[in-house]
This record gives structure tokens, sequence and C-alpha cells, in this order.
């Protein structure tokens, strides 16, 4: 065998390095850059994502209302794909002063033969307004079951913040209502297994 | 020591020699280059005409997926790593790769991935028909059944990239004869090194996102769903944080075979060696903070929009400097024109037209009108056809006679150029014309006012075609036989390569070469 004149013990160390890299980027793909996501669209209010519950502070006056000015709000529903529920806004348009609390209603209706679950996934625009338009209760924070045939009332109650940029005069929130039956199935089915699972190993 | 192949098909299989594996990754690619363009004939004898005619609309989409993964991941990719394997060692003086076991697996893992994802097309419900960038939810939702082999499959190529490219970087890094200092590498070595590490840094992100899409499908998250609380637009953030620098991995090792190429047939060295480096590193740098310009229509902030587009036009900076480099090398340079050199001046004007189309669509406000047209289609395959296909046919032309230790045959290598040349700009030119009246890419049916541009785009396809037989004849020909080649091949190349025999032996420089 021929002498060897490179560095070649230092192989292994550069590799495992390397190896290190490749498992961090891994993990920056799926662990890291969708909470990132969801954080950046947080902040800039981008997809017209609207927040979890808003939780007023102890004073409700705190925000007091301004009553010198008026913000329109339009309401949208929208079926995705296939859904075939009625769905839509009570009233379609309220006009409301910014820091004073309003409640609307949706209507929803399965008028098919069959018990479904939905999820309604909220978006606004504009984007700058996303982070002033504060829901104290929403429908879109539940899931929806109805049975076949039933309706019912959905409701909605918001805050427009009183800090609302002086331009933003109207505000469009949309609502697209999703089939989730078979997802929630499925969700059901693993969780049976996963308890199966773990009655197994609870068994040993 | 004069110790050669084993014999018989176990020598392929078992082989741990850079050689070998070079050989069997450029004979791999240039298989599913020829695949590739079978699939690109059947999208363009589909749209020699205006209507239907020749496939089903479901089928036509399967094609221009398939056509894009396998050019990009079976063809364009390993043709790289081939060239990697057999030059690399080589351009280092050193006796082989620093792997050699890894190296043989990262190789044979490879066919078996691209089978599965070629056999998606015989399954029910056919392959992936979502375009190569197989944007969620038409690769979650929508997806045929198949879609699993297709995430099993690229699984396996980015598993195969990964340990290529670590090879490649420990080669370089640890294996080089004494003396020969960074700063001396050929620029393909460096281009090489930095393409690596890109490799290593985003394959991973790509293998990320197809196992989310994996999670979506079978396990019920919502990664990509936004009834889940997922949002469709993450798979495009993700993809692309992969995709763009991976469309930098496709052109800088071309850069390195262009600026090995160059100062042989312009017989003068390269012009500005360390500009070149460092214009690869700043240029892999920007590939990771401009991948929002393939979604400016998404709906981003404009803040957003400006940030992505004045990123991307600084790339043209670096890659202005090389096309200097490159220019200025042959200004004044006793130039001849042999088939590598006609190859590589064909690069370095083509790909300039696809950078400038580049800058079109980085204007975000003009890209409203681009998005998703032919424009698009003219711009990506002016960089990847003239970019990384003719390098590599430049690369093979040259380094032919060393490989095999005969001379190809000239009259034949300028002849299949001057069809390669003709083809490609009438199959891609008029792109640009029906591109910017707001022809749609992804369908197989346009109006009739696209009728003409189109008929000449597939005539233009079907020339480069056949260029690309004749190369495979002279290919095989010139390993069959022919007129000897010399050792130094060329007229004073420059490089270490040039000093072993040819063809080189099985095994080259067991000990170290000097280096001035």
């Amino acid at each position: 065998m021929t002498k060897r004149f490179w560095q070649d013990n230092s192989t292994p160390l550069l590799c495992v390095k390397l190896g290190a890299i490749v498992v961090m980027m891994f993990a920056f793909a799926i662990f890291i850059m969708p909470p990132l996501y969801d954080l950046f669209c947080d902040i800039t209010g981008l997809n017209g994502k609207t927040g979890g519950p808003f939780v007023t502070g102890n004073a409700e006056n705190e925000l007091g209302v301004d009553t010198s000015r008026t913000v329109k709000v339009q309401f949208l529903a929208t079926n995705n794909e296939n859904m075939p529920w009625e769905f839509r806004p009570q009233i379609k348009t309220i006009t409301v002063h910014p820091g004073e609390p309003t409640v609307v209603n949706y209507l929803a209706v399965n008028n098919t033969r069959f018990d479904m679950v939905a999820q309604a996934v909220p978006s606004l625009v504009p984007f700058k307004a996303a982070n002033y338009f504060h829901k104290t209760e929403c429908f879109c924070f539940n899931q929806q079951p109805l049975a076949a045939g039933e309706s019912a009332e959905l409701g909605l109650s918001f805050i427009v913040d009183v800090d609302i940029p002086k331009n933003i005069n109207t505000i469009t929130l949309s609502y697209t209502l999703f089939d989730i039956t078979e997802s929630q199935k499925k969700k059901t089915t693993l969780n049976v297994i996963n308890s199966h699972q773990q009655l197994a190993v609870n068994q040993l | 020591m004069a110790h050669g192949p084993a014999k018989g098909f176990t020598r392929w299989l078992y082989t741990t020699n850079h050689k070998d594996i070079g050989s069997m990754y450029l004979w791999f690619s240039f298989a599913m280059f020829l695949l590739g363009g079978v699939f690109a004939l059947v999208i363009r004898a589909e749209l020699f005409e205006p209507g239907l005619q020749i496939v089903e609309p479901g089928f036509f989409n399967q094609m221009t997926t398939m056509h894009g993964l396998v050019m990009v991941f079976g063809a364009v990719m390993p043709a790289f790593v081939g060239l990697a394997n057999w030059m690399i060692p080589m351009m280092v003086g050193a006796p082989d790769m620093a792997l050699p076991r890894m190296n043989n697996w990262s190789f044979w893992i490879l066919p078996f991935a691209f089978a599965m994802m070629v056999a998606t097309l015989f399954m029910e419900g056919g392959g992936p028909n979502f375009g190569w960038t197989f944007y969620a939810p038409l690769s979650t939702t929508y997806a045929p059944p198949s879609v699993t082999f297709f995430i099993f499959a690229v699984h396996i190529m980015g598993a195969s990239s990964i340990m290529g490219s670590i090879n490649i970087i420990a080669t370089i890094l640890n294996m080089r004869a004494p003396g020969m200092t960074l700063m001396k590498m050929p620029l393909f070595v460096w281009t090489w090194l930095i393409t690596a590490y890109l490799l290593i840094a985003v394959m991973p992100v790509l293998a990320g996102v197809v196992t989310m899409m994996l999670m979506d499908i079978h396990f019920g998250t919502s990664f990509f769903d936004a009834a889940g609380g997922g949002d469709p637009v993450l798979f495009q953030h993700v993809f692309w944080f992969f995709g763009h620098p991976e469309v930098y991995i496709m052109i800088l090792p071309a850069f390195g075979i262009v600026s090995a190429i160059i100062p042989t047939f312009a017989r003068k060295p390269l012009f500005g060696y360390s500009s070149m480096v460092y214009a690869t590193a700043s240029i892999a740098f920007l590939s990771f903070i401009v991948w929002a310009h393939h979604m400016f229509t998404v709906g981003m902030p404009i803040a957003g929009e400006l940030f992505f587009m004045y990123a991307t036009m600084l790339i043209a900076v670096p890659t202005g400097v090389k096309v200097f480099n490159w220019v200025t090398t042959m200004f004044r340079g006793a130039m001849t024109f042999e088939t590598p050199m006609l190859f590589s001046i064909a690069f370095v004007i083509l790909f300039t037209i696809g950078g400038f189309s580049g800058l079109m669509l980085a204007i975000a406000p003009a890209d409203f009108q681009y998005h998703d047209t032919y424009f698009v289609v003219a711009h990506f395959h002016y960089v990847l056809v003239p970019g990384a296909i003719f390098s590599i046919t430049a690369g093979v032309y040259y380094w032919l006679p060393k490989w095999c230790g005969n001379m190809y045959n000239e009259t034949m290598g300028k002849t299949q150029f001057w069809m390669a040349f003709i083809g490609l700009n009438l199959t891609f030119f008029p792109m640009h014309f029906v591109g910017l009246a707001g022809m749609q890419r992804r369908v197989p049916d346009y109006n009739q006012f696209f009728a003409d541009f189109n008929m000449i785009s597939s005539c233009g396809a079907f020339l480069f075609g056949a260029a690309q037989i004749m190369l495979l004849y002279n290919v095989i020909s010139t390993i069959r036989g022919g007129k000897k080649a010399t050792d130094e091949v060329w007229e004073n190349p420059e490089g270490l390569e040039w000093t072993v025999a040819s063809p080189a032996p099985y095994h080259t420089f067991s000990t170290p070469p000097a280096v001035k």
C-alpha cells in the first residue's frame, strides 16, 4: 500500500459536521419554518389571518368608543370546493364606531342527508387592518358539527380597535367554509389506534 | 501497482473507483436526458397545432411534470456529479474520492429512485401531474395516489445528492496534493465546492417539504391545508427556499466548466481568477435571500416585493463579473473554434440572454404580467439548456479524449453544435413572444393566434432532439476507436488532469504530483 499523503484523519470529523448541517436544515424546514411563517403572518397581518380570541382589559371602558369616526365592516361567505352547506352572513354590511363591541350572525344550514363537520377560516383585507380587528367570540375558533338537515346561527363578536389607522374606512371579512368531515374521521381513527396501543402498552 | 478494473458486471456494481462511478453517473444522466427529452417531444408534438390531438390533457400534465423532474434531478444534477467524480480527484491531484464506498452507494440508489418515479406513469391514476414544483394542494389534496411513490423517490434522490456533496467537500478539503492551495484550485473545483455546500443546505429542505406533504396526505396534519389552520402559501415559501439555490446548483458547475475551456482555446490564462471565485460565492449567498421572486403574485406586502426584487437584481452584478471575465479572456486571444469552444461561446451568449429575461422577470410589477406564461418557460430554458446542457456537452467533448484516449470526430461535433444551437433558438426564442402575448404554460391547448410560433418551436425541438442522438453516436464511436489523443490533448491546456496519460489510467496520482 502506498503511503497516504493526504490528511485523511480529519475526514470523519468533517463528515460528522456536514451531516450535522444536513440534520439541522431538515429540522429547520419542518419544525422552524412553519411556526416562523405563522409568526411572520401574525406580525404583518399577511394573508389576513386574524388572531385568536381577544381578551379585553379588566376595565371595559379603557378602550373607549371613538364616536368621531365610523368604519364599515363587510361580511363575505364562501364555500370551499364541494362544500354543500348553505352558508351566508345575516347582514352584509355594518357600520361601527372603533371600540364599540358588535355582534353579528352567520347562518349555516346542512342541507345534505349526512352528518358533517365544518371549519370556517377567516381572512381579512386590507392586511394592515388585521391587527386592529379583535374578535372576542367567533365560530371560527371551533369546528362546527351539524347533523343532516340541521341549521345553526353562528355568532361573531368583534371590536374594531380605536387605534386603527385613519386611512382604513372599510374592512372586508371573509369566511371560507371547509368540509373537514373526512379528516376528522381520520383523526378519530388515529386516536382510536393510539389509545389501543396505549392500552396494549399498559397491559404489558 | 498495475491493478486494473475487475471483469464483468460486478465491476460496476461493486466499484469504488471514481472514474468508473463518474462514467456511470454520466451514462445514467444521458439516459435520463433522452427520457426527459422524449417527454418534452410529447409536449411539443401536442403543441404543434392548437386544439387537442395527440394526448389527453391529463397525460399532458404528467408529461410537463415528469419532463421537469427528470431533467432537473435525473439529467443535469447527475451529469455534474459525474463530471465532478471524474475530474475533481484528477484536478486536485488525489488518488480517488475521499469516501469511495459512499460514492458507490450514492450512485446506485439513483436508478432505483428514478425507476420508482417513472413507474408512477403506469400506476392507477397516472404519475405526478402537478408540475415539477408540486405546489400544494395540487400535490396533496388533489394528487393522484401515486404521489407517495414520488415523495419516496425524491427522498432517495436527496439522500444521493447529499452523500455525493459530502464526498466532494471531503475530497476537496482534505485530499488536495501538497502545494495545491485553495486559491490554486481550478475553477471547476471551486464552483463544485460551493455547489456542494448549497446542496447540503437545501436538499434537506426539499426532503422536509415532501415529508410535510407526506404527513398531510397520510397522517392528518395540516401544514398546507387551510381547513386545519395551515397555509398552501407556506408550501411555496419552503419549496422555493430549496428551489432557488437549486437553480444555482444547476449552473455554478457549468461556470466552472466554461472557465476551464475558454482559456484553453483562447490560449490565454483566465482573466480575473479570484474575482470569479468571489463572484461564485456571492451568487451562492444571494441565492438564499431571493426565493420569493418566484411567487410575486401570492399577495406579499409591498416591502417584501421590493426587497425580493432588489435582491434578485443584485445577482446580476456577480453574474456580470463572470460574463465580463469570460469575454475578456477571449479578447485578443489566439482563438480556435473546436467543438468544446463553440459550445462554451454559445453558453456565454445564450446564458446572458437568459439572464436578461431573468432581470425582466425580477421586476415585480412587470412579473404580474409574465407570471406563469411561456415567457417564464423561455427564460428558464435559456438559462438551463445553453447553461447546463451546453456546458455539460462542452465538458464531455473537452475531456472525452482524456477519458477514452481517442479524439472525437470534429466534423460531427461541429455539426451537432450547429444543429443544437439552431434547434435551441428555434424552440425557445419564439416562446418569449407568445409568453409576452399571454400564452399560459402547462396548458395543452392555446389560442389560434399563437399557432405559427408554436409550430416553429415544435420543429426546433425535434431538431434539438436529433442533435442529441448525434452526440450519443459521436461519443460511442470515440470510445470504440478513432485517432489517438496525445496526453495533453489540446494545446497547452492548464491543469493536472492533462499531465496523466490518455486514456487516464485506472488509478492516477497514487503518489502526489508536484504542484507549481
